[in-house]
């Protein structure tokens, strides 16, 4: 391994060894993100790095996801870590590797006035004209040029100062600001559309190539904060501020608008599997009881010794569910993946009806009926369904007493009851007996808690009350132990 | 086993074959081919349908030359159907030649050891890639279908390449073939196996790669249309689908609209040619209703 390979030579700071110890920091810091590296994947990497030109910074990247990231999941964390511990260091970072890329260099070199990265000469390149080159390059599509803007954006408005303990997100939302990206997609489109007297479909997607070239711009701006927030602090500070749980492990509850849209993508495979799962579970369930009939008629070609018992079918009678869920603000999401996961799995249930209330409660199986859109129907149980009675705010005491007197009788042995919220009464009575009734009519009685188990019982949760009639209580923070409890059920 | 001679010389050697087999890989696609030829280990190809999960293996092979064995897998796949299996009548009638011809002084050990030698086994693709002299690739396909049980099948494979038969003994590879198993991951495939494999995702191609395969693989398709189809169905992508158009369904859409003498989509042609793109009402239902409401934003 010569000089000139950008592993040893961008080791991160601090670290003297060499490729088997950049190797093993890489792997530690994949850990510490939640993906799991054994240690036959880890000597597999170092293996396959053997074979690839280690100037090449992609070969490197796809070489290692090959050996050690085995789920698509992890894709992200993965990028997210191998772009801050390989991050282009000191003071010159290239822009890209293909000559092409070279001209972007040089012409913001060349109106920044300066050498790259020192970012003494800022004064050179107005705020028009920055704003002009970008307009520029969005037009055009011109990567390189885009990396250039973003690069002299960051250095102009970010205003990053060293040892500043401030996390990424801060210095991007101060660049994006000032770049006002949506006064320049409107121009863009107000300029394009005379060339393009198309029709509306043209229109449409000339917005979502220019969207897509913004979206290319904000990863742009988000690298160059990244790699200078390196320079600055070194990886392994880095690593742990950018690190980002992994789709599974997002909480319902604190769950960002990025972490939301993970989410539901995360959630159709995950249906997908479970209905697999629950499907197989319960063809290959145990064997039935003894068939006495049977066994006794095949005795007789055993001269009446019952040498072959024969077993009963067993058919397991598949739960009918009714799922009452606090859809107020806070449990919103939780309430809406749970629900989004009962009724993919509709067929694994002979039923399932589903009951909405914040301080009122009502009935929204309907609105799940005929289509096969769930996203759609959960959308209509927020905005249609009628689940306020006073004031808005969760009244568990309320709707579960109007549950018990409008469907009580229509819960039997055969159903299984899901609670799901977070048992915040907003001290109001707490009408825990209307689940002592239901507890004894229904098969089971569960109730999903999208809060961590300690903060249970304190303030106004007082879900301690309702837990004794239940036969169980789960705290569903994530997908994860949403899919652990839902297996169970099936 | 001898290593096979290696067959490329890089990465960058890999996409421009693959490219001639009309087969358009992206960098971790050729880099995860080479790799695996390197490495001789095996590749678990995961991903939507539809994204040429199962064509990748077929254009490798016809690259290097090499024979395609393709095992597809199903629930109940067992021993006898993937790795081998002893011809019963075969053995049956060897057995009853013996006692025709009763005086040939053959004692029991002897008809024994005849009956459980080659020329009683059935090979099935496993065993059949294994035993191969000529380069082979193998395709295990939808792995994922198969009982977690019934993966402990080819763990022997992937990591040794070689079969153990109890009356045979080990039977080694002649030479490493390249392994490729799919997966729709319909369920989590166990840890053991992926250890064993270098793992390769395969998206909906981006933008630019997608318009490439679409000329490709339609000849005569004018660029503008190529290029309007690809970020049609890029917006379509975007929406909550059941089922997302594959790379398949943007090359049926292509040829479909090619023969319908379309010069330029609009939102009519789009709207009415959308049951080629999608398979499932509702999906088809909402995507109408998302082209039509372009008009108004």
């Amino acid at each position: 391994m010569e000089g000139g390979d950008f592993l040893l030579e961008e080791l991160p700071r601090g670290s003297s060894a060499g490729l088997l110890g950049t190797v093993a920091g890489f792997v530690t810091e994949l850990r510490n993100a939640g993906i799991p590296v054994s240690l036959t994947e880890n000597l597999d990497a170092v293996e396959a790095l053997r074979h690839i030109p280690l100037a090449d910074r992609g070969a490197v990247k796809y070489a290692m996801a090959a050996t050690m990231v085995k789920n698509d999941a992890h894709w992200k964390a993965f990028e997210t870590v191998f772009d801050v511990y390989f991050a282009y260091r000191g003071a010159e970072y290239r822009l890209g590797e293909s000559p092409e890329d070279q001209e972007g260099e040089e012409l913001v070199r060349a109106l920044l006035g300066t050498g790259p990265g020192d970012g003494g000469g800022m004064e050179a390149l107005s705020a028009e004209q920055l704003a002009e080159l970008l307009y520029r390059a969005l037009r055009e599509g011109d990567r390189a040029l885009l990396a250039a803007v973003a690069r002299a954006a960051v250095l102009r408005y970010a205003g990053m100062e060293p040892g500043r303990p401030v996390g990424g997100t801060y210095y991007l939302y101060r660049t994006l600001r000032q770049l006002d990206l949506d006064t320049v997609l409107g121009r863009l489109l107000d300029q394009s559309a005379p060339d393009f007297p198309g029709s509306d479909l043209d229109d449409r997607l000339l917005r979502e190539e220019y969207e897509s070239r913004l979206d290319m711009l904000r990863r742009e701006v988000e690298a160059e904060i990244r790699r200078r927030l390196v320079a600055d602090r070194g990886a392994d500070a880095v690593a742990k501020s950018v690190r980002k749980p992994l789709p599974d492990d997002i909480d319902f509850m604190h769950a960002s608008r990025e972490e939301l849209v993970a989410l539901r993508k995360a959630i159709a495979p995950l249906t997908r599997k479970l209905a697999v799962r629950l499907a197989r579970k319960r063809r290959h369930g145990r064997r039935g009881a003894l068939d006495f009939r049977r066994t006794v008629h095949h005795s007789l070609s055993f001269g009446g010794v019952p040498a072959d018992p024969k077993f009963k079918q067993p058919r397991p009678s598949k739960p009918a569910i009714m799922v009452v869920a606090d859809i107020s603000g806070s449990v919103a999401a939780f309430a809406r993946f749970t629900l989004q996961l009962v009724y993919s799995l509709n067929s694994q249930f002979s039923r399932v009806r589903s009951f909405a209330f914040i301080d009122g409660i009502d009935e929204v199986t309907d609105y799940f009926k005929g289509t096969e859109d769930i996203g759609e129907a959960i959308r209509r149980v927020n905005s249609e369904a009628d689940v306020i009675w006073v004031d808005g705010h969760s009244d568990y005491g309320h709707a579960l007493e109007t549950f018990w007197e409008r469907w009580g009788r229509q819960v039997d042995s055969r159903t299984t009851v899901l609670l799901l919220g977070d048992a915040r009464n907003n001290y109001h009575a707490s009408q825990s007996w209307v689940l002592a009734e239901v507890a004894g009519r229904a098969r089971h009685m569960y109730w999903l808690n999208p809060e961590p188990r300690s903060y249970w019982d304190t303030g106004d949760s007082i879900l301690g009350q309702y837990a004794v009639h239940c036969d169980g209580t789960y705290e569903c923070r994530n997908l994860k132990q949403l899919e652990r409890f839902v297996e169970q059920l099936g | 086993m001898t290593t096979a001679v290696p067959r490329f010389d890089g990465p960058a050697d890999v996409r421009r074959g693959l490219r001639q087999v009309e087969y358009l890989a992206d960098e971790g696609i050729a880099g995860v081919v080479f790799l695996a030829e390197r490495l001789a280990k095996p590749v678990l190809v995961e991903g939507p349908a539809g994204t040429g999960k199962t064509q990748l293996a077929k254009s490798v092979a016809e690259l290097t030359g090499a024979r395609l064995i393709r095992l597809q897998c199903y629930e109940g796949l067992d021993e006898s159907k993937a790795l081998y299996e002893w011809n019963y009548r075969k053995q049956l009638l060897r057995i009853q030649a013996q006692r025709l011809g009763e005086d040939s002084g053959a004692t029991w050990s002897d008809i024994e050891e005849d009956i459980f030698s080659e020329p009683f086994l059935l090979t099935r693709p496993l065993l059949e890639a294994i035993r191969a002299d000529d380069p082979v690739v193998l395709l295990i396909d939808e792995v994922d279908r198969v009982e977690v049980e019934t993966e402990a099948l080819l763990l022997e494979i992937l990591s040794d390449y070689q079969v153990s038969i109890p009356e045979l003994g080990t039977v080694a590879a002649k030479q490493i073939p390249l392994v490729f198993l799919t997966s729709n991951n319909t369920r989590e495939l166990s840890e053991a196996l992926k250890r064993r494999c270098l793992f390769l995702h395969i998206d909906y191609p981006d933008l630019d790669r997608e318009k490439e395969i679409v000329q490709v693989r339609v000849p005569g398709i004018a660029d503008d249309l190529a290029d309007q189809i690809v970020r049609i169905v890029r917006s379509i992508r975007a929406l909550d689908l059941k089922k997302a158009p594959s790379v398949s369904e943007t090359l049926d859409w292509a040829r479909t609209l090619l023969l319908l003498g379309t010069r330029h989509v609009d939102t009519e042609t789009a709207t009415g040619t959308l049951h080629v793109l999608l398979k499932y009402q509702s999906d088809i239902e909402k995507a109408a209703k998302d082209l039509a409401t372009s008009a108004s934003r």
